[in-house]
C-alpha cells in the first residue's frame, strides 16, 4: 500500500466517522459501528507499523496549498465558535487568546507568501510508535466507552444524553492526533494541535454542568496559552525566513540550535502547558470531572501525549543547552512535587492524574537534556506510561460504577471482591513503577543521562526523591487491593463485553511489552535515535536478560499459591488479644462486636496538595521566566 | 583476574549458597555484643540458626494462604538482589530488585489484614521511601567515580571509591541503620521488644512464613554489607574493606542499644536531609570539578 493513502487514511476516516456519529442516534448499530471503525483503525495503524516500521523516514509529498487554505477556514470558524461560547459564558480572556491568537496566524501565513510547502507529511520510527499508541490505544478506549457510557447515562439520569456528540469528539481526536504526529508542515501540526484542545475542551465539558464547565473553560484557557507561543513560532520563522522552507519541522531542526532554538523554546513552551507541567498541571486534574473513557483518552495516548510528542521532537536542539537544562529542570521538579501530591490524594482518579504529571513530568526532563540515551528513555516512557495509564483509568471506571466509589479506601480486598478488575489493576500499577516492569528500564537510561549531562546531578537528586516517593504511594494502592478480609464476598456484577474487550488486551499489552520490549527498543527506539545522533542507548545485553529473567520470576511466583493452600491452619487475625472472627470484627467494650478499620497514611502535612502545588508553579514559573530571560540576552544558545 | 561469566555465576552461587551462614554468624555476634552491652552473657552465636531451624518445625498457621506467597516472593527477590550484586552485575538494577523485594513484604503484611501487620506495613513503606533516594544517589556516585554502574567495574576501578564520594558513604551508613531494622529507625518491626508495637510488620507470619523472613534479612545484612564494602573496595587490598564493614556494623549496634525509636516524621525528615545534603554537596563537587 502506497504511505500517503495509508496516512491520509489514518488522518481523514476517524474524522468522517465522526460525522456520521453526528446523525446516528443512540442504538445498537451505532455501538457496532464504533467497534468496527476502531477495529479498522487498529488494523490500519498495525499495517503502517508491519510495511514501514523498517523504512526509517518517508515524506509524503502533497500539494499541500489548498489543504492549507482549508485549515485557515476551518480554524476561523472554530475561532468564531469559540468567540461565541466565551462570549456566552463571559469568559474575555479566553475570547482575548482566540483573537489574537487567529490574528497572529494570518499574520504569519501573509508573511511567507512564497511558500511551495512539499513534503507535508512524514513517518519515521517515532511517528510510526505514536500512531500505535494513538491507533490501539485510543480505539480500544473509543470500544470501552461504549460499554461505559451505558452505564454512565444510567447512572445520571438527569443528564442530557449526549452520547452522539461523545463518539465524534472522541474520533475527531484521534484523527487529530494522527495529524499531530505525521504533520512536518509546522502549520498543519498546529493545526491538528488547536483540534486535540478544541476537543479535549468540550469532552471536558461534557456534562456541561457548572463544575465540568468551568474546568473545560480553565483546560481551553491553559492551552491557548501555550497554542499562543506555537503561533509565534510561525512569526519568528517567518521574519528570519519569508521563503517559508523552515516552516517544515525536519528543515528547522536541521538547521541547528542556532536558528532553531527560539522556536523549539515557543514550542517546548507550547508542549508544556499541553503535557500539564506545573504551573499549568491544574487544568489536568480539574479534568477528571470528565467521563472516565475521557479522562484515560487525555492521559495515555492523545493530548498531553501531543505535548511530549513535540518536546521530544526538539530535543536534539535542546541537547547540551541552558534552554533545555531548565526545561528539564521544569520536569524534573514536575516530577517530583506531582508524585508527592499523589501521596495525599485518596480519590483514584486524582492519585492517576497527578502521576500522570508526574511521569510526563519525567519524559520532559529526558527530552530537555535531549542526549541520544535520554531520548531513548523518553520515548519508552511514553510508550509504557500510554499502555499502564489507559489500563488504570479504565478499570477505575468499571469499578467506579460497580462499587459506587472512586476512593481507593473503598477499594480494600478488590481482588478478592472483583478478581478480573483486580487483577487489571494490579497489572497497571505493577506497569507503572514496579520493578523489572516497564519504567525501570527508562529510568535506568534517564538516571545515566542525567549523570553525563552537565550539572545533571540536580536531575540525579530530583529523580532519586521522585522515584522514592512514587514507590510510597503505588504500594499502599497495591496494599489495599490485597487486603482480602476472610473470605470476601464475590460481588454479582455483569461487566459489558465492550469494556472487557478493551481492558484485556490492555493488560496482555502492557504484559507483552514488559517482555518484549528489547524488541521495541531494537526495531523502533533505537533506529529513531540512531538516525539523529549517531548513537544510541541501550540497556546492555547482560541487563537485558537480568531484566527479562526478572519478569518471568514475577509472573511464574502466583504458582506457589497452589503449594500454600495445602495442609495450612487458617486462625483469625491478633486483635490485641481480644477475641476477634476471620472476618474482621473483634469483641470490643460491653461485648459489642466492632468491625476492624484500616486505613492508609496521607502524610497531608508534607504532601498536601495546595502546599506542594504552590511551591511547583512558583519554581516553575520562575525557571519559564529564566528560559525567556535566556533567550532575550541570547546566551546559552 | 578473576572475571567472565564463569565466575559471575560462581560468585551468584557462593552468595546462595553461603549468606546465610555468615549472616547468621554476624547477627549472632551481634546478640552477644549486644548481651555484652546490656550487662547480659547473650546467647550462643549460632542461636539466629537454631531460632531459624526451630521455626521450620512449627505447625503450619497462617491467617490467609496468600500472604505465603508475598512472602515467598519476598525471601526469593531477597536473594536476587544479593546475587546479582555479587556476581558484579548492575548496581541500579540491583537497588530496584531491592526496592521489589521489600514492596512484597510490605504486600504480605498489607494481605495479612490485621492492625498491627498493616501499621507495620505503612511504617516499613515510610522506611523504603526514606531509604531509596540515598541508595539511588549512591549509585550515581559509584557512576561518577567509576564511569559504570557494573559492581564489577567499581571494585576493578583504581583507587577507593569512598575517597571521593565520602559524604554519600556517610549518607549510606545513615540509611543503612534504618535498613538493618536498628534503633532509632526500627519502626516497622523491631528485636526490642520494650519498643515494638506486638511485632510490627511481622505479627501475623509465623512458623515457616517467619522462618522465611528471618532468612530473607540475613540475606540482606550480607548484602547491605557489601554495599559497605564496595565503598572500599580494592582490588589489591581486599582486607581494608573488612575492616571497615566490621567498624561500620559495630557503630550500628552502639547506636541500635543507645537510641530509642524515634517517630516516622523525625525518620523520614532526617533521612532525606542526609541523603539530600550528602547527594547535592558530593555529586555537586564532583560534577563541578
Amino acid at each position: 500500500m502506497e504511505l500517503w493513502v495509508l496516512l491520509i487514511f489514518l488522518i481523514l476516516f476517524p474524522a468522517l466517522v465522526a460525522l456520521l456519529f453526528g446523525i446516528l442516534p443512540n442504538s445498537r448499530l451505532r455501538d457496532t459501528i464504533v467497534v468496527l471503525v476502531s477495529a479498522i483503525i487498529i488494523a490500519a495503524s498495525l499495517c503502517l507499523f508491519v510495511l514501514f516500521a523498517g523504512a526509517g523516514k518517508v515524506y509524503v509529498d502533497i500539494n499541500g496549498d489548498m489543504i492549507s487554505q482549508i485549515m485557515i477556514g476551518l480554524e476561523v470558524i472554530i475561532s468564531a465558535g469559540l468567540l461565541y461560547l466565551a462570549a456566552k459564558y463571559r469568559q474575555y480572556i479566553i475570547a482575548g487568546l482566540v483573537v489574537v491568537q487567529l490574528g497572529v496566524v494570518i499574520y504569519a501565513e501573509s508573511l511567507m507568501q512564497g511558500t511551495e510547502a512539499l513534503n507535508n507529511l512524514f513517518i519515521d520510527p517515532f511517528s510510526i510508535i505514536m500512531a500505535m499508541i494513538i491507533g490501539i490505544i485510543g480505539s480500544l478506549i473509543c470500544i470501552y466507552s461504549v460499554g461505559y457510557m451505558r452505564d454512565y447515562h444510567a447512572h445520571h439520569p438527569e443528564m442530557p444524553d449526549k452520547r452522539r456528540w461523545f463518539f465524534a469528539l472522541l474520533f475527531v481526536f484521534l484523527a487529530a492526533m494522527f495529524g499531530v504526529v505525521f504533520s512536518n508542515n509546522l502549520f498543519w501540526l498546529f493545526f491538528f494541535w488547536e483540534v486535540t484542545t478544541l476537543c479535549s475542551f468540550l469532552l471536558i465539558g461534557y456534562a456541561w454542568d457548572e463544575e465540568s464547565r468551568k474546568n473545560a473553560f480553565w483546560a481551553l484557557l491553559l492551552n491557548l496559552v501555550g497554542g499562543l507561543g506555537f503561533a509565534f513560532t510561525f512569526i519568528y520563522v517567518g521574519m528570519i525566513d519569508p521563503s517559508g522552507n523552515l516552516i517544515m519541522m525536519d528543515t528547522l531542526l536541521a538547521a541547528g540550535p542556532a536558528i532553531a532554538m527560539i522556536p523549539a523554546a515557543l514550542i517546548g513552551f507550547a508542549g508544556l502547558t499541553k503535557a500539564a507541567q506545573m504551573p499549568f498541571s491544574s487544568w489536568l486534574v480539574g479534568a477528571m470531572i470528565a467521563p472516565t473513557p475521557v479522562s484515560a483518552l487525555l492521559h495515555s495516548s492523545t493530548m498531553v501525549k501531543a505535548g511530549v510528542y513535540v518536546i521530544i521532537r526538539f530535543a536534539p536542539i535542546y541537547d547540551a543547552s541552558m534552554v533545555g537544562y531548565i526545561i528539564s529542570l521544569v520536569g524534573g521538579v514536575t516530577f517530583l512535587l506531582a508524585s508527592g501530591i499523589a501521596i495525599s490524594q485518596s480519590n483514584a482518579k486524582k492519585v492517576l492524574a497527578y502521576s500522570t504529571v508526574a511521569n510526563l513530568g519525567l519524559v520532559i526532563a529526558c527530552a530537555g537534556i535531549g542526549s541520544y540515551a535520554a531520548v531513548w528513555a523518553a520515548i519508552l516512557l511514553v510508550v509504557f506510561h500510554a499502555i499502564a495509564k489507559s489500563l488504570l483509568f479504565l478499570s477505575v471506571g468499571t469499578v467506579e460504577h460497580k462499587i459506587g466509589s472512586r476512593d481507593i479506601e473503598d477499594m480494600k480486598g478488590l481482588i478478592g471482591r472483583l478478581p478480573i478488575m483486580g487483577l487489571m489493576m494490579i497489572i497497571g500499577i505493577a506497569g507503572m513503577f514496579l520493578a523489572p516492569f516497564g519504567m525501570l528500564i527508562s529510568k535506568w537510561a534517564a538516571l545515566l543521562s542525567f549523570i553525563e549531562a552537565q550539572y545533571g546531578f540536580v536531575l540525579v537528586i530530583l529523580l532519586a526523591f521522585g522515584s522514592a516517593v512514587t514507590v510510597f504511594f503505588w504500594t499502599k494502592w497495591l496494599g489495599k487491593l490485597i487486603e482480602v478480609a476472610w473470605k470476601p464476598e464475590r460481588m454479582e456484577v455483569k461487566i459489558s463485553n465492550f469494556e472487557f474487550s478493551a481492558l484485556v488486551p490492555l493488560a496482555v499489552l502492557m504484559v507483552a511489552v514488559c517482555i518484549g520490549f528489547p524488541l521495541l527498543s531494537t526495531y523502533l527506539v533505537v533506529p529513531y535515535v540512531f538516525a539523529i545522533y549517531g548513537l544510541s542507548a541501550t540497556l546492555g545485553q547482560a541487563n537485558m536478560i537480568i531484566m527479562v529473567m526478572m519478569v518471568f520470576m514475577v509472573l511464574v511466583m502466583p504458582l506457589s499459591l497452589f503449594y500454600f493452600r495445602k495442609n495450612r491452619k487458617i486462625v483469625a487475625h491478633y486483635v490485641g488479644g481480644r477475641p476477634a472472627t476471620q472476618d474482621m470484627h473483634f469483641k470490643g467494650s460491653i461485648g459489642v462486636q466492632r468491625p476492624v478499620a484500616l486505613g492508609n497514611y496521607y502524610l497531608t502535612d508534607y504532601f498536601g496538595e495546595q502546599r506542594l502545588s504552590h511551591i511547583g508553579n512558583g519554581l516553575c514559573i520562575i525557571f519559564i521566566a529564566m528560559i525567556a530571560i535566556v533567550l532575550i540576552l541570547g546566551v546559552g544558545i | 583476574m578473576i572475571t567472565g561469566i564463569p565466575f559471575e555465576i560462581l560468585f551468584a552461587i557462593g552468595f546462595v549458597i553461603l549468606a546465610p551462614f555468615i549472616g547468621a554468624f554476624i547477627v549472632g555476634i551481634d546478640r552477644k555484643v549486644t548481651a555484652r552491652m546490656q550487662g547480659r552473657v547473650g546467647p550462643p552465636v549460632l542461636q539466629p540458626l537454631y531460632d531459624i531451624f526451630k521455626l521450620f518445625e512449627k505447625e503450619k498457621v497462617v491467617v490467609t494462604n496468600e500472604v505465603n506467597f508475598y512472602i515467598l516472593s519476598h525471601l526469593i527477590f531477597v536473594v536476587f538482589t544479593g546475587a546479582l550484586f555479587f556476581s558484579g552485575g548492575d548496581i541500579l538494577l540491583v537497588i530496584f530488585a531491592l526496592t521489589l523485594a521489600h514492596v512484597f513484604l510490605i504486600l504480605g503484611a498489607y494481605a495479612a489484614v490485621s492492625p498491627y501487620s498493616h501499621v507495620g506495613a505503612g511504617r516499613e513503606l515510610l522506611q523504603l521511601m526514606a531509604v531509596e533516594p540515598m541508595l539511588i544517589i549512591a549509585a550515581a556516585g559509584f557512576y561518577m567515580v567509576t564511569e559504570s554502574f557494573a559492581v564489577k567495574d567499581i571494585v576493578l576501578s583504581p583507587g577507593l571509591p569512598v575517597m571521593t564520594i565520602p559524604l554519600i558513604f556517610v549518607g549510606i551508613v545513615f540509611v543503612l541503620t534504618i535498613k538493618l531494622r536498628k534503633s532509632p529507625f526500627d519502626l516497622a518491626t523491631s528485636h526490642h521488644a520494650h519498643q515494638e508495637l506486638v511485632k510490627g510488620l511481622t505479627t501475623e507470619f509465623a512458623g515457616p512464613t517467619l522462618g522465611m523472613v528471618e532468612i530473607a534479612h540475613l540475606y540482606e545484612t550480607v548484602f547491605l554489607l557489601g554495599i559497605v564494602w564496595l565503598f572500599f573496595a580494592s582490588a589489591s587490598m581486599p582486607w581494608i574493606g573488612v575492616l571497615a564493614v566490621i567498624i561500620v556494623y559495630f557503630l550500628e549496634i552502639l547506636v541500635d542499644n543507645t537510641t530509642t525509636r524515634v517517630r516516622w516524621q523525625v525518620m523520614l525528615r532526617s533521612a532525606w536531609l542526609v541523603a539530600l545534603v550528602a547527594g547535592a554537596v558530593n555529586l555537586g563537587v564532583l560534577a563541578l570539578m
